[in-house]
């Protein structure tokens, strides 16, 4: 089905069941950890030994020779994986870094060795036994040292309008600001993991991983085999922030060392070893030079953008966050991409967006300032319905009255001014905003939709639950076009044996997989109408199990006389043109304590406003929008992974080293929906939302502590170092 | 992790006699930390004796009037017993800003005194650390270094002692009390109880080969005001990166010791006295001999901030 738009009237706009506020049906299943996750299934393979991954010990150079005589005589070994027995192996269309290593070493704990044993223990101990000789070679660790040999990428092509150079000049209130961002880990609960099983020459994986179709070409391609000799399972995931959209080496370890012990393997990736083995959002340095005119109208927009990655590997387009958010006639857009021999770097929530928003909101925080606007009133001055980067209009833009409710909800009115002028006992106290904008992009997904004689409706897609509420929103979408009460649908996901989805990823899937279901859903009352000979011509409506042409009402049931009804449908959205830029926006609202002696910063409380059109669930998407809020806060606060240039890796590679919010961190978050449908963007009105959380947050918290402090840190995350030299002298 | 043998001890005596003689042995309790470190491989014992059936888990009184902890008294039930609590309340606040309450329910007081270093570098064995393998080098120095220490350290290591309850400890003056092989006891003052790192980290205390943690032993209470600071950058579940163990008196003295800085938690009695002149100068006498890292440096300057912290929370 193709999407045309705009979506006219249609059965979603019942609201019977989608936009409910509902609690997510697979709720029950994880509070009793009964929803099995991929190191988990034992009964697909009751028989599977336990691979433990061996990782590089040095981050450039050759694997000069291994001894693996005491592990493969250790207790249980069955056997060993390297490069030496795996035969030749493909690189997937989504790696960079091959995923087993040797005798070329491409970046630290790349897997160089799996340990096949009877057990997990004798694995891990065997593994411990493995002696690799490598040669170290040379490498560049440091993005501000490489950063002068960047060069353009095609990933994210330069771009200029007008003539930003003698506007920038011209402009009679400026700034040129460089901000830096740190390296990130997803840090997601559920480790990379994965268990193979070989029939013959096909293969199944359980592996967790966000986008089944690509990893299911992905396994193939690395392993040179047909994809059809490939099945993955997915049907539950415990997080990926990105970090699980490829196939990582888990899944590729897993296959070959099943294949060489002919027996099930499953691997699961050692949390201390996944900051390095697998990706991470890679460190930017951003130059941002924005210009107005005296009354605060922006003039000229320079965004320039530096990071990076492993030969051949992709940028970090932070400039992505500048293109639509402002006006500005006069703009200038720069990626450039320096080669680093770090491991992978790689999409981690809202790439490109996440660290560029970081630096346009803080920039814009700091033209405010210099021009005596209030930085809301700031923003909403610059607002633009027509995306200033292509020049198309916005299918649905509400920035600022995003900006202006959650100012009147938040009290933006009693922010201190001047900055560094409110205190509260141990406390130094400010208030923040920013802007939150993201792309409402949607793809190409498709699903089958069962009427079983029970009365059950079934919905199999390869879609994903990654944490996101996906399993809910289908259902809702299902019983609302079905007319049907939500616990009489099943959903089963993340199996490539089902139609292939949208996946998740890129704040896509909500708006992809729903419109998919709804497209099969489609070709089900065409089954339904044809089966119970209704009017053709007439609407039917289908509501409390029965299903009516206006003059006969009958019940579903009856449509099942020959068996059950089944239909696929797939939505196609290229139709939907590119004569709109599709996007989402919400504002970010922060108060912050920072205590006046140590310069400890603790969140006081968050608010976000946030936009995407209709809210499919609103349980599901605040918990989206919440997840992604604490994120934004540990950017802001507490995530870098360390870049030890000597050794060429991360140093503080744990979960005790490497710190993330914790329930302490987070005293506060609230989000509101604003109402309202965007018939341009789907069939169900609506996108994604997830994103908007961690857009823009961070920027709030860091403008928040220059309101709360004085103190301005271009660096983020702003820890109490960045801080101390500045504070004040406590009184 | 390495195979090992394992056995439970039913009494201290037990204990030590079946450590005995033994090499690569480890006495295990809460095993909060040890366990961590042998499925890294940090910590290789091929034989362990368990020692949580031997009975040490009671806090009694001593003759002069301090209290008797039990070498195996959780580190919950010490910061909730309420003699800690009202007689030495910054060892209960200490403990509680420590760990995570699963952990705490599970870590012991013997145990916690001899928690190892959060150091990155000892965590990964890939890398040169003279305390995990002696004489291989540090890392460390010229890497990351933002949490390590700034004074105490050695051009041979510069990691800090991460745990909380054991600056506590130390501004009470407390007493570790162990027992030997062959018998004999010992009463070792927490002041002496731990080695600076010098050629030798991997020597972190004065205890001998099986000589066994029975008990901390406090003095009798010392009134003043009972304040612990931990300053972190999350609000919750992180290893100090400074903090002020204090008890000050209303007359302006006291006595005050600092975690995240040092191997050992850092105590030096001189700078006490100069209390009464204010956080500043307690603190540049605190830190007379630090040795900072570019990395690190901030935490002098943190250091007296915190200090500062903690004499206006005592004059409040």
């Amino acid at each position: 089905m193709k999407f045309i738009k705009p979506a006219q009237q249609n059965p979603i706009d019942q609201g019977r069941v989608v936009g409910k506020p509902t609690t997510r049906i697979d709720g029950p299943l994880k509070t009793t950890g009964t929803a099995v996750y991929s190191y988990e299934w034992k009964d697909v393979a009751p028989n599977a030994a336990y691979g433990f991954v061996v990782g590089a010990a040095v981050p450039t150079g050759r694997i000069r020779s291994f001894d693996l005589a005491a592990a493969q005589e250790a207790p249980g070994v069955l056997d060993i994986v390297t490069y030496k027995n795996a035969g030749p192996l493909g690189l997937g269309d989504f790696n960079t870094a091959p995923l087993l290593g040797g005798p070329k070493i491409t970046h630290y704990h790349q897997a160089v060795a799996l340990v096949i044993a009877e057990t997990f223990e004798q694995a891990r101990a065997a593994a411990g036994l493995v002696k690799v000789d490598y040669a170290r070679g040379e490498g560049v660790y440091e993005l501000s040292d490489q950063k002068d040999s960047a060069d353009p990428t095609d990933a994210a092509p330069d771009s200029s309008q007008g003539d930003f150079q003698s506007a920038f000049e011209r402009a009679a209130v400026k700034i040129d600001e460089t901000y830096e961002t740190a390296n990130h880990a997803h840090a997601m609960m559920e480790p990379h993991a994965t268990i193979a099983v070989w029939e013959g020459d096909e293969l199944t994986v359980w592996s967790s991983n966000q986008m089944v179709e690509w990893g299911r070409q992905d396994i193939a391609k690395t392993l040179k085999i047909s994809p059809d000799k490939v099945r993955l399972v997915a049907p539950y995931i415990g997080g990926g922030f990105g970090g699980k959209l490829f196939v990582r080496a888990d899944a590729i370890l897993a296959a070959l060392g099943a294949k060489l012990v002919q027996r099930p393997v499953k691997v699961v990736l050692q949390r201390p070893l996944i900051f390095n083995n697998t990706v991470h959002r890679p460190s930017t340095i951003q130059r941002i030079r924005l210009g107005a005119s005296q009354d605060g109208n922006i003039t000229s927009v320079a965004h320039e953008t530096w990071s990076g990655d492993l030969e051949g590997g992709g940028p970090e387009a932070s400039t992505q966050a500048s293109r639509p958010a402002y006006a500005g006639e006069n703009r200038l857009m720069q990626t450039r991409l320096a080669v680093l021999n770090l491991p992978e770097g790689n999409a981690m929530r809202a790439p490109g967006d996440m660290p560029g928003s970081i630096a346009i909101e803080v920039a814009m925080d700091e033209l405010a300032e210099k021009l005596g606007i209030d930085p809301v009133e700031f923003r909403v001055m610059n607002d633009t319905q027509v995306n200033p980067d292509d020049g198309k209009p916005f299918s649905r833009r509400k920035l600022v009255e995003c900006l202006q409710r959650g100012a009147s909800e938040f009290g933006w009115e009693k922010r201190p001014s001047p900055p560094a002028s409110k205190r509260d006992g141990r406390w130094l106290v400010g208030m923040g905003v920013a802007a939150a904008i993201r792309g409402g992009p949607a793809t190409k997904s498709a699903a089958r939709v069962r009427l079983e004689s029970s009365g059950k409706l079934v919905v199999e897609t390869d879609m994903t639950d990654i944490g996101t509420g996906s399993y809910t929103i289908l259902a809702q979408t299902a019983a609302e076009m079905l007319g049907l009460p939500l616990e009489q649908v099943e959903v089963r996901l993340g199996d490539s044996s089902f139609p292939v989805s949208a996946g998740s990823g890129g704040q896509w899937g909500a708006t992809s997989s729903t419109s998919g279901v709804y497209a099969a859903c489609v070709e089900l009352r065409e089954k339904v109408r044809m089966a119970l000979g209704l009017n053709a011509e007439a609407e039917l409506n289908f509501a409390d199990g029965s299903v009516s042409d206006g003059s006969a009402e009958r019940p579903l049931t009856d449509a099942l006389a020959t068996g059950p009804l089944e239909a696929e449908g797939e939505i196609d959205f290229e139709s939907r043109g590119d004569d709109h830029s599709y996007f989402t926006f919400g504002a970010h609202f922060v108060e912050i304590g920072v205590d006046v002696h140590t310069a400890e910063i603790r969140i006081r409380r968050m608010l976000a406003v946030c936009d995407a059109g209709r809210i499919f669930n609103p349980v599901s998407a605040r918990s989206q929008v919440i997840g992604g809020m604490t994120m934004g806060a540990g950017a802001a606060l507490l995530e870098d992974l360390h870049v030890d240039a000597r050794q060429g890796f991360f140093a503080n590679h744990d979960l005790a080293s490497y710190e993330v919010p914790v329930h302490m961190d987070i005293p506060h978050q609230e989000c509101i929906f604003l109402d309202g449908d965007d018939p341009l963007a789907s069939p169900m009105k609506g996108s994604g939302v997830g994103e908007l959380g961690i857009c823009g947050v961070s920027a709030a918290i860091g403008n928040a502590i220059y309101n709360a402090t004085g103190i301005r840190v271009r660096e983020h995350p702003i820890t109490l170092d960045k801080l101390l030299d500045q504070m004040p002298e406590p009184v | 992790m390495r195979p090992f043998t394992y056995e439970r001890a039913t009494s201290p005596a037990d204990a030590v006699s079946k450590a005995a003689g033994r090499r690569n042995v480890k006495f295990i309790a809460g095993g909060t930390n040890l366990l961590d470190l042998m499925k890294l491989e940090i910590e290789t014992p091929t034989h362990l004796i368990d020692i949580s059936g031997t009975g040490l888990d009671q806090i009694e009184p001593t003759e002069d009037g301090g209290l008797r902890i039990g070498a195996l008294v959780s580190n919950t039930a010490l910061a909730a017993d309420p003699r800690i609590r009202r007689d030495y309340g910054v060892l209960s606040r200490a403990l509680v800003a420590g760990a995570s309450g699963q952990l705490r329910n599970k870590a012991t007081t013997g145990g916690n005194l001899l928690q190892r270093t959060r150091c990155p570098y000892f965590y990964d064995t890939n890398m040169a650390c003279n305390k995990r393998e002696p004489n291989s080098g540090c890392a460390a120095i010229g890497g990351f270094s933002r949490q390590l220490g700034v004074v105490g350290t050695s051009n041979a290591c510069i990691a800090t002692h991460p745990s909380d309850m054991a600056v506590a400890m130390r501004v009470l003056d407390a007493v570790v009390e162990t027992q030997m092989p062959d018998g004999a006891t010992r009463s070792i003052p927490i002041a002496e109880f731990y080695e600076l790192p010098g050629g030798a980290p991997y020597i972190e205390t004065v205890l001998e080969p099986a000589e066994m943690i029975t008990a901390v032993t406090l003095p009798k209470p010392i009134g003043g005001k009972h304040i612990y600071r931990k300053v972190r950058d999350r609000a919750s579940y992180a290893f100090a990166i400074v903090s002020v163990a204090a008890v000050l008196q209303p007359d302006g003295s006291g006595r005050f010791a600092c975690g995240g800085l040092a191997p050992q938690p850092w105590r030096v009695e001189a700078a006490e006295q100069l209390l009464p002149q204010g956080a500043s100068a307690a603190a540049q006498r605190l830190l007379r001999d630090a040795q900072p890292t570019e990395g690190n440096r901030y935490k002098l300057k943190l250091a007296e901030r915190t200090l500062a912290a903690v004499l206006a929370e005592a004059r409040s």
